[in-house]
């Protein structure tokens, strides 16, 4: 595939992630600060998340598997979740968040655990997409091109 | 002109993650920054001993540089950007202590949170905090610091300035809190 096709291709790609939700304009926000004297700060911006959000995703399931649940403990590392997505423009993953909150609220161990489910479903998703961007961008880079600046084209 | 070296922030913010992007985010607009992920180590850092607060005596001495002649800081801090929800010492509380402190309680305090609750934004407004950002903080966010940390700069030299601009805080976008002192924004 040439330069330009791969180009397009990658533009095409971070549009449907837009469109579908997956990411918000902070994710913008985070390429926009990226430049030369920090080529690598998105990648490691995320990279940051996946470690913490997984360590936060396992210390729930292990909160909610306790004889008596700390619904204030969940709480706390949702609410730390909700927020480290938010910072990087992890929308559907966010807004899960905020719906577990409302579980916790209720103190409901089922309602919890479902929530937990769709949070974790969010967050494969968007790991997944992520992972295919950021190779998108390798495949340019190796190729000799750059990936051209973020913008707000929708 | 005898410029002043770039100003120097002190952002504190328990999370990595957004350690990081306050870190890029003030770099970007040139200010040099020192982040830490405590209210406790934003005081070590400012060169205060919690026990010790209001005990000028006890703090270190003037940098040789200092053309001020009230602080008595380790650093030359121009701004404080701190984050509400910490384990231990919470923004708020972080705020209190810089507020009642002779040396550091006129370094504007900036405090950001996750959560748009309206008392906790009056709380910090009332204890003397510049500003009240919500998360994630946007670029748009920083450009606003400029303005007070040119104040904090000149209330050094007069004594009992109203820091309040009305005029350019009435100019504020809807995602910040801005300290009116007292006065009903509309």
């Amino acid at each position: 595939m040439e330069l330009g096709q791969m180009q397009g291709r990658l533009a095409e790609y971070t549009r449907s992630l837009y469109m579908e939700g997956i990411l918000d304009a902070q994710f913008l926000q985070l390429q926009q600060l990226q430049d030369e004297s920090n080529p690598d700060f998105v990648v490691e911006v995320v990279s940051l998340f996946f470690e913490d959000s997984e360590k936060l995703l396992n210390d729930i399931a292990r909160a909610l598997d306790q004889q008596s649940v700390d619904f204030k403990r969940v709480d706390a590392h949702v609410h730390q979740l909700k927020g480290s997505s938010a910072s990087v423009g992890a929308q559907r993953v966010k807004d899960a968040c905020v719906a577990f909150r409302n579980c916790c609220e209720e103190q409901n161990v089922e309602g919890c655990l479902r929530c937990l489910q769709q949070v974790k479903q969010e967050h494969y998703l968007v790991k997944n997409k992520l992972e295919t961007l950021f190779r998108l961008e390798q495949q340019i880079v190796a190729a000799g091109g750059s990936v051209p600046m973020a913008e707000m084209t929708f | 002109m005898a410029a002043r070296a770039q100003f120097h922030v002190l952002a504190v913010d328990d999370s990595l993650i957004d350690r990081k992007l306050i870190e890029r985010l003030l770099k970007t607009s040139s200010y040099q920054v020192t982040a830490v992920d405590s209210g406790s180590k934003a005081l070590e850092f400012l060169g205060i001993h919690e026990d010790e607060e209001n005990n000028e005596a006890s703090i270190p001495s003037v940098s040789p540089n200092d053309d001020d002649d009230d602080d008595h800081q380790d650093v030359d801090i121009s701004l404080i950007i701190t984050d509400y929800c910490m384990p231990e010492m919470t923004g708020y509380d972080l705020l209190r202590k810089i507020k009642e402190s002779k040396s550091l309680k006129d370094i504007p305090v900036v405090i950001m949170s996750s959560d748009n609750i309206p008392s906790r934004i009056n709380r910090c407004l009332e204890e003397g905090a510049e500003e009240f950002f919500l998360k994630p903080v946007q670029v748009s966010d920083v450009n606003k610091l400029k303005s007070h940390l040119l104040k904090g700069k000149a209330k050094e030299s007069q004594p009992n300035i109203n820091k309040r601009n009305i005029m350019e805080e009435l100019f504020s976008p809807d995602r910040t809190i801005t300290n009116y002192g007292g006065l009903e924004k509309v």
